[in-house]
C-alpha cells in the first residue's frame, strides 16, 4: 500500500452503506450547539458522488418551501452519524446535474425494480 | 538554529480532527536519517552536525564519499545536509535517528524546499500585477505597463520587477504544525502544504518560538 492510502486508511469508514446518485438518502449528521450535540437530519437526492479516500464527497439535492438546497458532505467525516438509504434511483449518469433545471414532474426520477 | 531532519514530500490529503473538523495534510517520508559528520569550533571554526536520507545502492555514491561512510558503518545515502542542532550530545556519528526522536505532535515546525519550476512568468504570475483591461477595446492584457519614467532619468532602474524565471527557488514556509508522527512508520503529517513537486527533498526544522493561536 502506498503511504497516502496507508495514512488515509486509519481515517475511512470501515462500512458506508451502498448508494449511488439518482438514489434518495436520509443523512444523519451530527450537530454540536454549545454542550450539546443532536442529530439533524436532511433527506434528498444523491446528484453526485466525487474523489476517493478520506476526500471523497457526495452532494444531496432537495426541494425545501420550493427552493432548491444542495448539501455536500465528506462522506468519511466522524459528523456523519448514518446514511440511510430510502429509495433507489434508475438513472444514466454519474452526476445529476440536469436537476437543478427541471422543477415538479419533470424531476422526478424513476425507481430502480430491475437488477 | 534548531534540529532539523530531512524527508520527502509525499502529496496531500486531508484527514478528520477530533472535532470532525478535515484537516489538510502533507504526508512526508520523514527518515531514517543518519549522523555523519560532526563539526567542531576546533577543527572547523563552528559547531554543527551533518546528517544523511534516503539510502541507494553504494555504487551510486562517488568512491570518496562511499569510502567514509564505509569507515563509519554508515549506509548509502543520497543527500547529506548540515543542520545546528540545539544540543549537538545528542548526534553523535553513525547513529540512526527517525522523525519520532525529534518531532511529537503539536510542534511547530519550518519547512525549507525547493519550489516548483514555473518556467518564464510574466509579471502577473510572478509579482502579481493587475494586468491590463481584458476588454473594451485594451490591447494590453497581462503586459506590465510603464516600467519608469522619460528622459530623466532616462534608464530603467534597478530591480524594476519585470518577466523572468519563477520557481525553483529555496522557498521556507515556517509556523507549519506537526499534526501526526506514526510509530515506527518514518512518516510525517504536517499541516498545510510545503515547497516542493511530489518526491522532492525538504528539510524539517522544529522552531522554538511558539505559534500565538492554532
Amino acid at each position: 500500500m502506498d503511504k497516502i492510502s496507508a495514512v488515509e486508511a486509519a481515517y475511512l469508514k470501515p462500512e458506508i452503506t451502498d448508494f449511488r446518485p439518482g438514489d434518495t438518502v436520509r443523512v444523519h449528521q451530527k450537530i454540536v450547539e454549545g454542550e450539546k450535540t443532536r442529530i439533524q437530519i436532511f433527506q434528498g437526492v444523491v446528484i453526485a458522488r466525487r474523489s476517493g479516500g478520506t476526500r471523497a464527497t457526495f452532494t444531496v439535492r432537495k426541494i425545501s418551501y420550493g427552493v432548491g438546497v444542495e448539501r455536500i458532505y465528506p462522506l468519511h467525516s466522524p459528523m456523519i452519524e448514518r446514511i440511510e438509504r430510502v429509495r433507489r434511483g434508475d438513472v444514466r449518469r454519474a452526476k445529476l446535474y440536469y436537476l437543478r433545471k427541471r422543477r415538479g414532474k419533470a424531476a422526478r426520477i424513476r425507481e430502480k425494480t430491475r437488477y | 538554529m534548531a534540529d532539523g531532519f530531512l524527508a520527502k514530500k509525499i502529496a496531500m490529503t486531508q484527514i478528520f480532527g477530533e472535532n470532525g473538523e478535515s484537516i489538510p495534510v502533507t504526508v512526508l517520508e520523514a527518515g531514517p536519517c543518519f549522523v555523519i559528520r560532526e563539526k567542531t569550533i576546533e577543527k572547523d571554526g563552528y559547531t554543527s552536525v551533518c546528517i544523511g536520507f534516503d539510502q541507494v545502492k553504494p555504487r551510486r555514491l562517488t568512491k570518496p564519499v562511499r569510502g567514509y561512510l564505509d569507515k563509519h558503518k554508515i549506509p548509502a545515502v543520497r543527500y547529506i545536509r548540515e543542520i545546528k542542532p540545539q544540543n549537538p550530545e545528542k548526534f553523535e556519528v553513525g547513529k540512526r535517528i527517525v522523525a519520532e526522536d525529534i518531532f511529537s505532535p503539536g510542534d511547530i515546525v519550518s519547512v525549507v524546499g525547493t519550489s516548483k519550476g514555473k518556467g518564464f512568468a510574466g509579471v502577473m504570475k510572478r509579482w502579481g500585477f493587475k494586468g491590463g483591461p481584458a476588454t473594451h477595446g485594451s490591447m494590453s492584457h497581462r503586459s506590465p505597463g510603464s516600467i519608469g519614467q522619460s528622459s530623466s532619468p532616462s534608464r530603467v532602474f534597478p530591480g524594476v520587477k519585470m518577466p523572468g524565471r519563477m520557481g525553483d527557488d529555496r522557498v521556507t514556509v515556517r509556523n507549519l504544525k506537526v499534526i501526526k508522527v506514526p510509530q515506527g512508520e518514518n512518516t510525517l503529517l504536517i499541516k498545510g502544504a510545503v515547497p516542493g513537486s511530489r518526491g522532492s527533498l525538504v528539510l524539517v526544522q522544529k522552531t522554538e518560538k511558539k505559534k500565538q493561536a492554532d
